[in-house]
């Protein structure tokens, strides 16, 4: 090993660290974070519940992937002002 | 209240088997009642890293399928009493194993131990299925290296969605196990550290085991580490992390091998 390759030796790990992060942001997309649906479910839900009355039984997340597109079908009911307060932000 | 763990990882060979061994005898050392369970049907090796390869008489498969009870097929540890081990079959394949069978087997279990740690195969084939399918909690060991790591975060996916916990909702707790960690190369730029993993995983730490001779040692011996040599780093890493599954806090830290004056005086022995 010269003297110069020896001074300017460049660590590793940080490659490792990098091309893990991309490959497992590519595969969690395709392979699909199993537990994604419900971690989406909840936090939907935890900001809609923020400004409107929502009844947590009737709320549904669908998530539909096919090759090149994908879809998330959110159907939550919304209770009626009678029952609870509906005040929608923004 | 039996707690179910397992042990697994994806990827073969990063220390599933040794780190089922060497935490279950450190929770037995405790005092808990624990029983190693080694899913690996046809690649039975846990009763050989136990040292109990010339007592298998009925294994796992035989009680799934009823040819055998509990009691004929648990095999009780000659150091530690309350250590058992139910071991793999070797003749058969994993297509042995059912469901029921497994559930009933796990259920039965619980109702005797305090800890039931399974064994997982490499893979996410059947049999690593049925290793993960009751776990309360889940202990993924993960070398710091990139297949391994990667391997990990598909099992992690397959922890949450394939589980009997997942299945009702429930968030199974995921543990990381970082195995044959060498804080100097980490340090120096060429190992992944311990946070990288952690980032990458985002799940909890267990637990770090350095690099060590000793595991070797202890599994030519027949014996897990941490009853081979109790005072050598990588068995106070996992007696460290057997007590955080207990529920103590102990700070974390990368055990290194004391220096014996004795030892290094009057030169190098073989393992007693």
């Amino acid at each position: 090993m010269s003297v110069l390759r020896f001074f300017t030796r460049r660590s590793t790990a940080p490659a490792a660290r990098e091309r893990l992060q991309l490959l497992l942001a590519h595969e969690r997309a395709v392979f699909g974070r199993a537990d994604l649906v419900a971690l989406l479910q909840d936090e939907i839900l935890a900001v809609i519940a923020k400004h409107v009355a929502i009844d947590p039984e009737k709320v549904r997340v669908k998530l539909d992937r096919q090759d090149s597109w994908a879809t998330l079908e959110v159907d939550i009911e919304i209770r009626s002002p009678a029952t609870g307060p509906l005040k929608m932000a923004g | 209240m039996a707690e179910v763990l397992v042990v697994t990882s994806g990827k073969g060979g990063v220390g599933k088997t040794t780190s089922t061994a060497a935490l279950g005898a450190a929770l037995a050392q405790t005092g808990q009642s624990v029983v190693v369970v080694d899913f690996d049907v046809g690649l039975r090796n846990l009763d050989l890293v136990m040292g109990a390869e010339r007592r298998v008489v009925y294994d796992l498969i035989n009680v799934v399928q009823g040819d055998a009870n509990l009691n004929q097929a648990l095999i009780r540890d000659k150091r530690i009493d309350t250590l058992s081990l139910l071991p793999a079959s070797q003749t058969r394949d994993k297509d042995a194993l059912t469901a029921e069978g497994v559930e009933r087997v796990v259920n039965e279990l619980k109702g005797r131990f305090d800890w039931i740690i399974c064994d997982s195969p490499a893979g996410i084939e059947r049999g690593a299925y049925f290793a993960m399918r009751h776990a309360d909690l889940a202990v993924i060991v993960t070398n710091p290296e990139v297949s391994s790591v990667r391997d990990s975060d598909r099992i992690i996916g397959l922890l949450d969605s394939k589980t009997e916990k997942a299945e009702r909702g429930e968030t199974i707790e995921k543990l990381l196990l970082l195995t044959r960690y060498d804080p100097v190369r980490a340090e120096r730029g060429d190992m992944l550290k311990v946070d990288d993993v952690l980032e990458i995983l985002s799940i909890s730490l267990l637990g770090i085991i350095p690099e060590s001779p000793e595991v070797l040692k202890a599994s030519n011996l027949g014996s897990p580490v941490t009853l081979s040599n109790p005072i050598s780093a990588p068995a106070r890493a996992y007696a460290d992390a057997a007590r955080r599954l207990r529920g103590e806090t102990i700070q974390m830290t990368v055990p290194s091998e004391k220096k014996r004056f004795f030892g290094n005086l009057f030169g190098r022995r073989a393992a007693a």
